[in-house]
């Protein structure tokens, strides 16, 4: 492995952060998807490039799968239910673009102090402050957003982080890759059975409006 | 002999598609009790054979008695579900169709706890336990009512984001092995974990541990993640609570404990005992003030979950052989005896048509042998000798007095709070002027008084196999 091999890896988990980063303040909803779609993307690449570099040729599955359900069909299924839903204008976020974008760095900064570059390979490691600040915007991202829908997004891009984890650790056994694949199917499933359900429910996806149906609600009402 | 490992995961794989396809409802819950009775003499089976390890598969004394627990729960729960069935159709609640689903869901839940107590990978042993998490959220939003899909979705994202961190935990800890243990399978093998671990940067390792911990900590309730388990206890149907409670939440327990037996064999790692006591003690206390305010019958006992497995986590926390001798015997004891408080309240729901506390009372003058039943689980969980709970929180406080005192006082604050919120309760819906309808009850009231007689049974006599069982574990937790 060259230092050409790193600077690529890096570049590409660092867009991949970038992007995160992106996702954070947009406020239209085909936008949030269209920006986690160009992350599946880079994510797709990433996962290539560790395939090339630790010459273990199963990864390129997880890369196709990342390319081709995360980065096609995913974002083409969420614009759809979300242009049915006629919900494309704006998407509301609970704090301003200015203090979720300071939060975010402060999150990508703590997650660079946790894993400094030590003993050990440096290439790990920095891939792995790489991930878990994607995983990080990820968490921050579903805690700031109050529709349904970008909390999905969210929560892939947060996988997104995990996969990216996973990848860039060498020799992973092929059970986790697996895994990581099943488990976004079945999320995905799961996600648009909920998603489906809460429209047929309350004729609306803002997770705001569910919260009425508090299990515990005052009786004297 | 490894014959019992293969049937207790080809069992629920078997069953699942069976229970898919078949249309009729009696007949795919027939099944469901049978293929959970399969799994159970899998289980038993497995008590007598020898202890086994592969790279995916271990055997050992910590998950045999887990195993052993787990398929008779889920034996028991489906005898309870597919008597208690026939009222779900007839108020209308679930369709024909539905029945189906929830069944073949009931086998992936079986099969996925039992990946994850008989998975040596820890990567394996992850993938039970999102397994497990998906197909319980599936069941708890089954009702399609607006509160069940609120409480499911919490459950879903909460869940989600809980499993993703402990993925990234795994990823970790597989990462700290790596160097030593070389790529591939072995790097993930616990057993292997534990014999190297001494040689693993404790950075690494104890950063691990956080996300594990919060991870974990999230499937098992602890209190500043457990938002999501009150609402899938109140919203789902009543076996799923009885499973959530009884066996879920010991399965995540369970991970989070064969991890921290990793960091254990590593002295330069963090302190784990201190902030498992920390979190062990929020959880109780905070639940035991959060019984009083109640007023759904299956909400408290979720609450009371919280508390009970609180206390579990403050005893690993708190370490050595007596107090780890305690958690394990308080994993055991309030799964029996939560699951049986569950059917009851089951029973209860079911002929007061509903979940209202307000709109129950009298069950004395009304359902006498019911009242026995749910009085007696609830002075058990309550921790009332002679009952199993009792000698587990009554070892756990005596070998905390010896050696921590303030915390040993914490502990009995909470005990006596949730003691008290309890009896209250109990008060209202067993004596005091009936209330409600009074038909008869129509379902098996054979796994309630079973789990009790186990209970009373444990509280009083412990197996001689069982107690060597828990010592040998309690010494591994170090």
């Amino acid at each position: 492995m060259g230092s050409l091999g790193f600077d690529i890896a890096h570049l590409l988990s660092g867009g991949m952060l970038v992007l995160s980063l992106l996702l954070l303040y947009q406020v239209r909803i085909l936008a949030v998807i269209r920006v986690f779609a160009l992350q599946a993307v880079v994510l797709a690449l990433s996962v290539a490039w560790q395939a090339y570099l630790q010459n273990a040729p199963h990864l390129m599955v997880t890369a196709a799968i990342a390319l081709v359900v995360k980065g096609l069909i995913i974002p083409f299924a969420l614009e759809r239910i979300v242009r049915r839903l006629d919900i494309h204008r704006e998407v509301e976020t609970v704090i301003g673009a200015g203090a979720i974008m300071l939060t975010g760095l402060a999150l990508v900064a703590l997650s660079i102090l946790l894993l400094q570059p030590g003993e050990g390979s440096v290439l790990t490691r920095e891939d792995l402050a790489f991930a878990l600040a994607v995983i990080l915007l990820g968490l921050l991202m579903m805690i700031t957003r109050t529709n349904a829908v970008t909390q999905i997004v969210g929560f892939m891009s947060l996988e997104n982080g995990l996969v990216l984890a996973a990848t860039g650790s060498r020799g992973m056994p092929l059970v986790v890759e697996i895994s990581v694949a099943f488990s976004i199917l079945i999320a995905f499933v799961v996600f648009g059975i909920f998603v489906f359900r809460i429209r047929e429910r309350f004729d609306t996806v803002d997770v705001g409006a569910i919260d009425r149906f508090r299990g515990e609600r005052r009786e004297h009402l | 002999m490894i014959f019992p490992v293969d049937a207790l995961l080809l069992i629920p794989a078997i069953a699942i598609p069976i229970l898919a396809l078949v249309s009729n409802y009696r007949l795919g819950a027939a099944l469901n009790v049978i293929a959970s009775g399969a799994s159970l003499a899998a289980g038993i089976a497995l008590l007598f054979s020898e202890r086994t390890r592969s790279d995916l598969i271990i055997v050992d004394d910590f998950n045999i008695y887990l195993i052993t627990l787990t398929t008779l729960v889920g034996f028991t729960t489906s005898i309870f579900s597919a008597s208690s069935i026939g009222h779900e159709i007839e108020t209308g609640r679930l369709t024909p169709a539905f029945l189906r689903f929830y069944h073949a869901m009931y086998q992936a839940l079986l099969g996925a706890m039992n990946v994850a107590l008989l998975a040596n990978n820890i990567g394996l042993m992850w993938v039970g336990v999102e397994v497990a998490t998906l197909s319980t959220v599936m069941m708890v939003g089954i009702y399609r009512t607006p509160e069940a899909i609120e409480a499911a979705w919490k459950y879903f994202i909460l869940g989600s984001v809980g499993i993703a961190l402990a993925f990234f935990g795994t990823v970790l800890v597989y990462l700290a092995a790596q160097d030593l243990l070389g790529e591939g399978l072995p790097a993930m093998a616990w057993d292997l974990l534990v014999k190297g671990a001494s040689r693993f940067d404790p950075r690494l390792l104890s950063l691990a541990f956080v996300f594990l911990l919060v991870g974990y900590g999230t499937k098992i309730g602890l209190a500043p993640f457990h938002a999501w388990l009150p609402d899938a206890h109140a919203e789902g149907p009543t076996p799923i609570s009885a499973v959530l409670s009884g066996l879920l939440l010991n399965v995540a327990l369970y991970a989070l404990l064969r991890f921290k037996m990793v960091l254990a064999a590593n002295p330069e790692t963090l302190d784990v005992g201190a902030i498992m006591i920390t979190l062990g003690i929020v959880s109780l206390v905070f639940a035991a003030f959060m019984l009083y305010r109640r007023r759904d019958i299956k909400r408290l006992f979720a609450y009371s979950s919280i508390e009970h497995m609180g206390i579990a986590v403050c005893a690993f926390g708190i370490g050595g052989p007596l107090a780890n001798f305690a958690g394990l015997m308080q994993m055991t004891a309030h799964s029996l005896t939560k699951s049986a408080i569950f059917f009851a309240v089951g029973h209860i729901a079911q002929v007061k048509g509903t979940q209202r506390i307000a709109d129950m009372g009298g069950l004395s003058v009304t359902h006498p042998v019911l009242a026995v039943g749910f009085g007696l689980g609830v002075i058990a969980i309550a921790g009332l000798p002679p009952f199993a709970v009792f000698t587990s929180e009554f070892t756990l406080l005596s070998s905390t007095f010896a050696r921590m005192p303030v915390l040993a006082v914490l502990l009995m604050l909470g005990i006596l709070v949730s003691f008290g919120a309890l009896l209250l309760r109990l008060h209202d819906i067993v004596f005091g002027d009936p209330k409600g309808p009074t038909g008869p009850v129509k379902a098996s009231y054979g796994p309630l008084f079973l789990h009790l007689a186990l209970v009373f049974l444990m509280g009083i006599w412990l197996p001689d196999p069982l107690v060597r069982w828990f010592r040998s574990v309690a010494t591994l937790l170090g």
